[in-house]
């Protein structure tokens, strides 16, 4: 149950204010949520509630203006710029929609870009981004550049690179929004396997149909959490 | 990131907009190539310099009769007092003194059965063949004996020998100068063209200087004992100036200058003057060299600038990175190696294209150029400065974007 687990994530009393001209504008006002391990949570709400910006705080591409973030019980806060790109290195994995991987590079270059900037070197970076890859079921591919591969052969890429440095959180913010609907359904199951298998994923959708993948819904509206329910399983 | 991989990166990068690279490096290469060039042109000259000071004798000191007046000339007016061999014999005695060549120069008229020539006469002691390194490829050299008996011998450069004797053996042949005749006892291995004063130093006779004074020249020969001009061999290692100041000295105590009094005699340092001569050719060269620096670093600011137009252009692709946990540091070093990957390569091929273009100027311009390693390790080593330098700004602008600013960058 819930209760027993320890969160991976935890949000405390997070606020984060955006200064547009002479007036602040809000996009989180005192937020509190827990995310425990292995679980797969889809944040909705309609664009401007701030469900974007408590992903990139959770992702550590950001600071908040108030309040706490502790990833594995370590807080944010007295991380340094370094230790924070680390942090990224290391725990988590990013999926975007727009899929941003490198055009110039294979399929195998773009997995393998996260272990070149490992602290402690992989031992074997292209036989991990390989195991990534087909992984993802993209093994026949590795050698294709981006623009030779469809729509969701590159989201599976950008799976596999956020794979690659065996992270515990996986972070997609709308992964299925450049996609049709066949295509969002594969990566969909491939993202609950992955949740399966214990890794956290947190996503930010707003179709109920990808949100419907997930065991818990957060509802945002205006900063705030609106609704947190749990699928009952 | 290991530098082996941001530099294969880097090359990625640069091969993914070839033109662009292409174009960019063009500035760098053009600054590189002119400055190997202007620099070989400039060595070369040097070289040429110095090894015309090594033929004119570096260790030598001439003195002149006469009061400064610019250029060195062979003879004193008529109001100076010549030199004599008594003079000689003092300045032989200078602890720091090696030879003592006393000279007599003029021009004469050699004539050989039909033939006929005019040349340039040396009258001379054997001290001569010391400070100007003289021998015979034929024959041999006169001897002190010869010289203070004033005997009708003579030795020939080659220009004069190919004159008179084309084909045949000079050797125990008598020639006719200015009507005196003179036994050829040996002719000189050639010295070739020189461009400092003489020109052709193979078209010379030189004789003993009492034969010269007694029976060819006249003139001055009411002075008993008469000398020209004095050229001083000075020891190997010792200070030219110091001989130089020393010699004066010397000479006002032989000439009984009283202090304060106008000096009747110069020493004159003949490498000074071609070296002086030669400079204004070498610091024109160098000055050619900063002006082709000039157009290296404008070559570095056009890196620069592209270089900012990349990391505008690829701000996603840092955002990206940084998403996925390159730090700051990692950023500036994809970049920097980048710019001077564009640096290095543009110096390189400016390099070759620059050595080209020195044997190039070699060929047509018929001067000598100079094209040594230092150059090009310093032109490609300049290159790979100006790229860290002007590579700096904008690989720091990239380490400093923020992540998801840069993320969200269109």
């Amino acid at each position: 149950m819930a209760a027993e687990a320890t969160p991976l994530i935890s949000c405390r009393d997070l606020t984060k204010v955006y200064r547009m001209g002479t007036q602040d504008v809000f996009a989180l006002r005192g937020v509190n949520v827990d995310f425990i391990e292995g679980e797969m949570t889809a944040i909705m709400g309609p664009s401007g509630s701030g469900k974007s910006t408590l992903m990139n705080l959770i992702g550590a591409l950001d600071v908040p203006t108030s309040g706490e973030l502790l990833i594995k019980g370590r807080p944010l806060s007295k991380l340094s710029r370094d230790e924070l790109a680390d942090l990224r290195n290391e725990t988590i994995g990013f999926v975007f929609q727009q899929f941003n991987l490198l055009n110039r590079a294979t399929a195998l270059a773009n997995v393998k870009l996260p272990l070149m900037y490992a602290r402690t070197p992989v031992p074997d970076p292209v036989a991990r981004a390989r195991e990534c890859l087909e992984m993802v079921g993209l093994g026949e591919r590795m050698d294709h550049r981006p623009m030779q591969l469809s729509g969701g052969q590159q989201q599976r890429v950008a799976i596999a690179r956020a794979l690659a440095g065996r992270p515990s959180i996986l972070l997609a913010d709308e992964p299925t929004g450049a996609l049709d609907t066949k295509t969002s359904e594969e990566i969909m199951d491939l993202l609950t396997g992955l949740s399966s298998e214990g890794i956290t994923v947190v996503l930010v959708t707003h179709e109920p149909e990808v949100a419907a993948y997930a065991s818990r819904q957060i509802h945002f509206r205006d900063g705030q959490i609106e609704r947190d329910e749990r699928r009952a399983s | 990131m290991k530098i082996g991989v941001a530099f294969q990166s880097a090359l990625e990068a640069l091969i993914s907009n070839p033109l662009r690279s292409f174009l960019t490096m063009l500035g760098i290469m053009i600054g590189v190539a002119s400055v190997m060039a202007m620099m070989a042109i400039s060595e070369g000259a040097a070289k040429q310099v110095d090894a015309q000071i090594a033929q004119l004798g570096a260790s030598n000191l001439t003195i002149f009769p006469g009061a400064s007046r610019g250029g060195p000339r062979s003879g004193g007016g008529a109001s100076d007092q010549p030199f004599t061999e008594s003079d000689v014999d003092k300045i032989k005695q200078e602890p720091f003194v090696t030879a003592v060549a006393a000279r007599i120069s003029g021009s004469v008229m050699v004539v050989s059965g039909e033939d006929n020539w005019s040349t340039s006469l040396q009258g001379t002691n054997t001290d001569y063949f010391l400070t100007q390194s003289l021998s015979t490829r034929e024959g041999r050299l006169f001897d002190t004996r010869e010289v203070s008996s004033g005997a009708a011998v003579a030795v020939i450069g080659k220009t004069v020998a190919d004159a008179l004797f084309e084909g045949t053996n000079p050797v125990g042949q008598t020639i006719r100068v200015n009507n005196v005749p003179a036994e050829i006892i040996g002719v000189l291995v050639t010295r070739g063209q020189s461009s400092g004063p003489g020109g052709d130093r193979d078209d010379i006779v030189i004789v003993p200087i009492s034969t010269a004074r007694n029976r060819i020249l006249g003139g001055n020969a009411t002075v008993a004992r008469y000398v020209g001009s004095m050229e001083v061999g000075i020891a190997d290692g010792y200070d030219m100036t110091t001989a130089q100041e020393q010699l004066e000295t010397r000479m006002r105590e032989i000439r009984r200058i009283s202090p304060g009094g106008t000096d009747d005699f110069r020493v004159f340092n003949i490498a000074d003057f071609v070296r002086a001569r030669s400079s204004t050719q070498a610091t024109f060269g160098v000055l050619l060299a900063f002006t082709a620096a000039v157009s290296l670093i404008v070559g570095g600011v056009g890196v620069m600038n592209i270089m900012l137009v990349s990391v505008t252009e690829r701000t996603r692709e840092i955002g990206l990175r940084m998403a996925i946990g390159a730090r700051g540091i990692d950023i500036l070093g994809q970049f920097l190696a980048e710019a001077l990957a564009l640096c290095l390569l543009g110096g390189l091929i400016g390099s070759a294209l620059g050595v080209g273009a020195a044997k190039l100027a070699a060929k047509v311009g018929e001067f000598p150029v100079e094209i040594s390693p230092r150059i090009a390790i310093i032109a490609i080593g300049a290159s790979a400065l100006i790229g860290l330098f002007f590579g700096f700004f904008p690989a720091r602008q990239a380490a400093r974007l923020n992540p998801i600013e840069a993320l969200r960058h269109e």
